[in-house]
């Protein structure tokens, strides 16, 4: 073809070449091969708990004694335990509850930070002060005795909700209470940087109010640290409640997550019933580091300093 | 210029001040001084004009063009724009306002925002003033990227897939997408290459032609300042030393600081630039927070006079739309 032939045609030379943002996250995150393989095994858990009814032919509370702690076998792959129960389901079903509270919890405690974050970096002066003093004393209050107190009031509490399916709801809410504090500041600080750069005033040139400002340009921009954080949120949130569980202030029996299985194994692993402490802690184990993995590789997508 | 027009003010500034306070104290702020970034400046734009504010880095060039568009909140003074004044106007009628008049940046990178595409940064000023949605608002922008030399079916990019050049471009689609009288180029042109340069002053130029635009065009480059004003400001530290018409001004420059600045224009001709008498100003810009007493240029200039360092020089009519602040003709 001669060059006095060439015929440009605009429609097609925008197709061409052109990455979205989600092309540009993909390629840096796929790179990642640990986290690709950690977000395939993540997901992989989360479908097995989901389809949980389908996947097991036991139900997780049914009680059996004439199948007592039987070891692992083709009928029973993570054996049973004291009284009869197929321990392979106990896990899928403790998935469930694991899992929920994990993604439920980060959720709302990524929720609160980023409104308190948001409020303080957006407004500054003594909305700021409020919202920082508070993330302080949050962050100040020893974890541990206050999960224990908080969980307590709230299973004392007479409020049916929070009683339901081995209180799981009071779980939630306990360790969302303590989970949103890191979130908080780091939403701060990218509004604080943010609301500087020239594109917000870009936008108020334009006529753009504070909502918009926040909704369509500060936030979008901000996403990237709040997912990563997010993310890692989750596997602390799974082991914060596995902890609770153990020491007995968690997910109250005969709901299983896989905390209260593993408090429940303390004894029958001295009798020498070693499965039963093994699958649930090797659950949590392979959840927790693999949604850890995931938040490493989005850190890597998701860094700004790839976008110019 | 239009001839026709020649009293037909758009925007009129009186004695604007811009200063910036500096606070100590972490919990209880206390004022400590200010920045004077911009101190008691005095003049006005016609409409279809262009007025080229020239100046050092940190003279307050910015800063001015900002607090006019009242992204800053002035200190003290008057803005007033097709006959209303901005500095005490309600926040709503204000945005309403910002219709009217608008900014393109100097910097193609830092203001657009990363996460919009080109569709949706320039259609949100339509978006904000409820001037178009949907398809109209779709057929808008590509209609404004086409006239702003752009393939019309980018408006699914992001920023980061253009230039530096077409960045600008997107910008300057941006500020026209409402029709706005007047615009505050804050140096359009000092971020890009030299061969882009030519192309968005050019397209400046196109744009006023056809809309009849008012521009504040900002700038440090005196050559790109003569060739697109219809009369020129010069400022020194947060004031306005000479203000006149643009061939006036660059023939027959009246302050000290004026002809220094004009000195440093190299000249495309060997053999005149060969001939070119620099004047090289002494020591460095004083700070905005503690200018000298007297006249704000004593500190270089080179023919100081003892009134200068004690009064402040009027801003005089020089006769023929030529204003200068200096003791020299008094």
């Amino acid at each position: 073809m001669s060059p006095a032939n060439l015929y440009f045609d605009e429609a097609l030379a925008a197709e061409t070449y052109h990455r979205t943002l989600w092309d540009i996250y993909w390629g840096q995150f796929h790179r990642h091969h640990l986290a690709v393989a950690s977000a395939a095994l993540v997901i992989l858990m989360v479908l097995l708990a989901i389809a949980a009814p389908v996947v097991t032919n036991f139900t997780p509370d049914k009680v059996n004694f004439a199948t007592r702690y039987q070891a692992p076998s083709s009928a029973h792959i993570m054996g049973t335990d004291g009284l009869g129960r197929d321990e392979f389901t106990r896990i899928l079903y403790g998935g469930r509850i694991s899992i929920a509270v994990g993604l439920i919890a980060t959720t709302l405690g990524l929720l609160f930070g980023t409104l308190v974050g948001a409020l303080g970096g957006f407004y500054g002066g003594w909305v700021d002060n409020l919202a920082m003093r508070l993330t302080d004393l949050m962050l100040a209050l020893p974890r541990l005795f206050v999960l224990i107190i908080m969980t307590m009031m709230l299973r004392n509490a007479n409020v049916p909700w929070l009683q339901s399916s081995g209180g799981i709801a009071a779980i939630i809410l306990v360790i969302a209470t303590l989970s949103w504090m890191t979130v908080a500041r780091l939403v701060r600080g990218a509004f604080l940087s943010l609301k500087e750069k020239e594109f917000i005033e870009a936008a108020r040139a334009q006529g753009a109010g504070n909502s918009r400002i926040i909704w369509k340009h500060l936030l979008p921009n901000a996403m990237s640290p709040i997912i990563v954080a997010g993310t890692l949120r989750v596997a602390s949130s799974i082991i914060t409640e596995a902890g609770l569980s153990f020491l007995g202030f968690g997910v109250q029996p005969p709901t299983p997550s896989w905390g209260n299985m593993l408090q429940n194994a303390q004894d029958e692993m001295l009798k020498g019933h070693l499965w039963l402490a093994i699958f649930p802690g090797l659950m949590i184990f392979i959840i927790v580091i693999s949604v850890n993995y995931v938040g490493d590789g989005l850190r890597d997508a998701l860094d700004p300093r790839k976008l110019q | 210029m239009t001839n026709t027009a020649q009293n037909d003010i758009l925007l009129e500034v009186k004695n604007l001040k811009m200063h910036f306070p500096i606070t100590k104290g972490i919990v209880i702020q206390r004022t400590v001084g200010a920045v004077k970034a911009v101190d008691g400046l005095n003049f006005f734009i016609r409409r279809g004009e262009t007025l080229g504010l020239v100046g050092e880095s940190g003279c307050g060039k910015s800063t001015t063009g900002r607090s006019i568009l009242q992204l800053y909140k002035p200190t003290a003074g008057q803005v007033i724009f097709k006959g209303e004044e901005l500095t005490k106007m309600k926040r709503g009628h204000l945005r309403a306002m910002r219709r009217q008049m608008q900014i393109i940046f100097q910097d193609p990178y830092a203001s657009l925002n990363p996460r919009m595409t080109v569709g949706a940064i320039i259609g949100e000023p339509l978006e904000i003033h409820h001037l178009a949605a949907g398809k109209e608002k779709r057929e808008r922008v590509q209609q404004l990227l086409r006239q702003v030399g752009l393939n019309p079916y980018f408006v699914n990019r992001y920023p980061h897939e253009f230039s530096g050049g077409q960045r600008q471009r997107i910008g300057v689609a941006r500020a026209l997408a409402v029709n706005p009288e007047f615009i505050v180029c804050d140096e359009p042109i000092s971020a890009l290459d030299v061969s882009i340069q030519a192309q968005i002053i050019n397209l400046l130029e196109e744009l006023q032609g056809e809309y009849s635009l008012t521009y504040l065009f900002i700038a440090h480059d005196l050559s790109v300042v003569r060739h697109i004003s219809d009369r020129v400001a010069v400022m020194y530290l947060g004031k306005i030393v000479e203000l006149a018409n643009r061939d006036e001004l660059y023939e027959n420059p009246q302050h000290p600081y004026t002809q220094a600045l004009l000195s440093a224009v190299p000249i495309p001709d060997p053999v005149v630039e060969e001939r070119r008498q620099r004047i090289i100003l002494q020591g460095d810009v004083p700070s905005p927070v503690n200018p000298p007493k007297g006249c704000n240029f004593v500190t270089r200039c080179p023919r100081a006079m003892d009134i200068c360092h004690e009064k402040e020089p009027p801003f005089r009519d020089m006769g023929g739309d030529h204003y200068t602040a200096c003791w020299l003709y008094e």
